[in-house]
């Protein structure tokens, strides 16, 4: 459903994206995780048609999106980042400005909002000015106006970027019905949790996408090199194993210090006594970094 | 294609007439405008308060005071006995000039010599000054006339033994004669300049800051992934303001006729058809601000720099002839300046198509050109 083939961006002297190759299959739900500035968004505006790629290519729906970007705007729907809400008009008159912009004629489109409305459960906020919504609220409402004109491919870029837990769950609850009923969903997080929610992740960083695999199997890889630390001065541990070559990190996760070992390295051999840790996704988050970084250094 | 344009011009109305600050931008400019212009604003000299300082205190002194008084344009509020007496009332802004009369005036006269009196005026404002000086030489003139015709007929009597005759003394009297605005209100010419004033600040202002409020709060990005064309949008964005700009065309022609009675002599189908030529200019204008601003207040400094030279160089307040011959030339650039022609051409001097004509067509040139190259330049950035 989307494939992008060794796609670089490059903005004056920078290069945000590098080589990106990658693939989600209809009905897939993908993560695209990274720090800050890894690249995730320009992927996304490119995916978009946004953004033209400096080289490469990108498609979606089995069209080429450079080539077919009319045709391809039919299909995805985009929820930006920031994403745009009209704050003085109400719920319902923003959700009917894009639902115009698409061309969606009048019955299609109460049906649809009726459908959407009760799916989020914003039946009864239809005469609210956006402003005037919760962030939860506000994100919901950026969802349904993205999905009026029924789109086989969603794009999301943070989508619940500064929402509650609650409100959180709730959202992610309604991608997954999405998801079910056919919709292929690429979506942008630094939320490692949210991550977790997905089919598969990709890690980037630095405009690379250095990990692809689903969030067990990325997991399962790093198992045997991840231990927890049993030391009472967990900052002098953490100081001695740092200086160790053998370690690639040990990062404080909560009350514990968690270790990720190199390649090859056996736990036994160090100063610092270990006992296997199961990894969260975090774990191997910044494990993969680590590596990243050690390799160009 | 003109269901999504009617779309967004629905749109834009619903925000900006539901926005308060924008509703009163739309509507409070032009009123406080016309009204400052209509009853403030007065480049008309009358109620000169004036100083008296008779060091002569003859006949003569006394008559030609009597001269200042009969005059509407001069009330004489001040007496001054000592030249440290005159300063004071001119530092302290009591009076706006003083007639000064020297010892000896009235004998002079007596005696046919040449007679002076004095006047000092206050010249912060170089231009009333200039007008003041003017009414008080005519009103020195007249008397001077008076006494020319009085020392003829005095030869007169004296040559003939059989009384006095009545002689016309010869001379020739300038008659002044106003054109267009007989009563040289200054309301008449500037209340119509308020429209070409008003119409491209609201305009240019309204097209600026609506399409980068859309980029501010993110759904310009938004849009763009939906299937609008940017031609579309850009019609969008633009044929609200138009229609807005017309309100206020209508708003200041009615409260000019209403309130102030400035005289609308020429067609009001040719101020209107002039006024859309000219919307070309200020919405293309405002396209082109929204494309080199992020922020809102950018595009409000963008807007200002365009509008503060354009609106200086328009004529509005100073007159274009005066100018030096290089920023005369600028000002052929300004559209600015042609409709300010034709607005005070269609209410004052009544003309039509067959003298405005070169200002309609300047107008409808520079306005094509400034539209389709900013047009050109936002379709560009939206890639």
């Amino acid at each position: 459903m989307i494939r992008l083939d060794q796609v670089s961006r490059r903005f004056a002297a920078v290069e945000a994206v590098k080589g990106l190759s990658l693939e989600v299959k209809q009905g897939e739900i993908f993560g695209l995780v990274g720090p800050d500035g890894a690249g995730k968004t320009t992927t996304l505006r490119m995916l978009c048609g946004l953004l033209d790629p400096t080289s490469g290519r990108v498609e979606v729906a089995g069209l080429d999106v450079g080539r077919n970007i009319d045709a391809v705007k039919d299909q995805i729907g985009y929820m930006a980042q920031k994403f745009g809400l009209y704050g003085d008009l109400t719920v319902e008159e923003n959700l009917w400005f894009y639902s115009d912009l698409f061309g969606i004629d009048r019955a299609e489109r109460d049906r649809m909002m009726t459908e959407y409305l009760d799916m989020t459960r914003m039946t009864p906020f239809r005469q609210r000015q956006a402003a005037k919504l919760s962030g939860g609220m506000k994100q919901k409402l950026a969802l349904m106006c993205t999905l009026l004109h029924r789109p086989r491919v969603l794009f999301l870029d943070e989508p619940t970027n500064g929402v509650d837990p609650l409100s959180r769950r709730d959202f992610w609850e309604i991608l997954y019905r999405l998801a079910k009923e056919g919709m292929t969903i690429l979506v942008s997080t630094a939320y490692l949790d949210e991550a977790e929610r997905c089919d598969r992740v990709g890690l980037m960083h630095k405009g690379r996408l250095i990990r692809c695999d689903t969030p067990a199997a990325l997991k399962q890889a790093l198992a045997p090199r991840c231990f927890r630390a049993k030391a009472a001065d967990q900052r002098a541990a953490r100081a001695l194993l740092l200086k160790d070559s053998r370690v690639l990190g040990a990062e404080p996760a909560g009350a514990a210090l968690h270790v990720y070992l190199r390649e090859g390295a056996r736990p036994e051999e160090l100063p610092v006594e270990l006992e296997p840790q199961a990894p969260a996704l975090e774990d191997v988050f910044i494990a993969v970094i680590r590596q990243e970084e050690s390799h160009a250094a | 294609m003109w269901e999504r344009i009617l779309q967004i011009v629905r749109k834009e109305f619903r925000q900006t007439l539901r926005e308060p600050r924008l509703r009163t931008m739309l509507i409070m400019p032009p009123l406080i405008q016309t009204i400052i212009f209509g009853f403030a604003v007065n480049l008309d000299v009358e109620h000169v308060k004036l100083g008296w300082m008779d060091l002569d205190r003859g006949v003569e002194s006394v008559e030609l005071r009597r001269h200042f008084q009969g005059s509407p344009t001069f009330t004489i509020t001040h007496e001054a006995g000592s030249e440290a007496e005159a300063q004071a009332l001119l530092d302290r802004g009591d009076v706006q000039a003083i007639v000064r009369i020297a010892p000896g005036f009235s004998r002079d006269i007596g005696s046919g010599k040449q007679a002076q009196a004095q006047v000092l005026l206050d010249g912060t404002n170089s231009n009333t000054a200039a007008i003041m000086g003017n009414y008080a030489t005519a009103v020195i003139a007249t008397r001077n006339r008076e006494l020319l015709g009085e020392r003829q007929r005095e030869k007169l009597v004296d040559r003939t033994a059989a009384g006095p005759i009545l002689l016309k003394i010869p001379g020739v009297e300038p008659e002044r004669r106003v054109w267009f605005n007989p009563d040289l209100k200054s309301r008449n010419y500037f209340v119509p300049g308020i429209i070409v004033n008003i119409i491209t600040l609201v305009t240019l202002m309204l097209t600026a800051l609506s399409i980068v409020r859309e980029k501010e709060i993110g759904t310009m990005e938004q849009i763009m992934v939906t299937p609008i064309r940017p031609m579309e949008l850009i019609l969008g964005k633009t044929i609200p303001f138009a229609i807005m700009g017309m309100f206020d065309l209508l708003l200041i022609t009615g409260v000019a006729l209403a309130v102030f009675h400035v005289p609308l002599r020429g067609s009001f189908a040719l101020l209107v058809f002039a006024g859309a030529l000219f919307l070309l200019s200020t919405l293309g204008a405002g396209l082109f601000m929204s494309t080199i601003s992020e922020t809102q207040q950018q595009a409000m400094m963008a807007s200002f720099f365009f509008f503060q030279p354009t609106f200086m160089l328009s004529g509005f307040s100073f007159p274009i002839a005066n100018m030096p011959t290089l920023v005369q030339w600028v000002t052929y650039l300004n559209p600015l300046r042609y409709f300010m022609d034709i607005v005070r051409g269609v209410f004052l001097k009544g003309v039509g198509i067959e003298v405005l004509w070169p200002q309609l067509l300047a107008l409808a040139v520079m306005g094509t050109i400034i539209l389709l190259s900013s047009a050109l330049r936002f379709h560009k950035r939206l890639d």
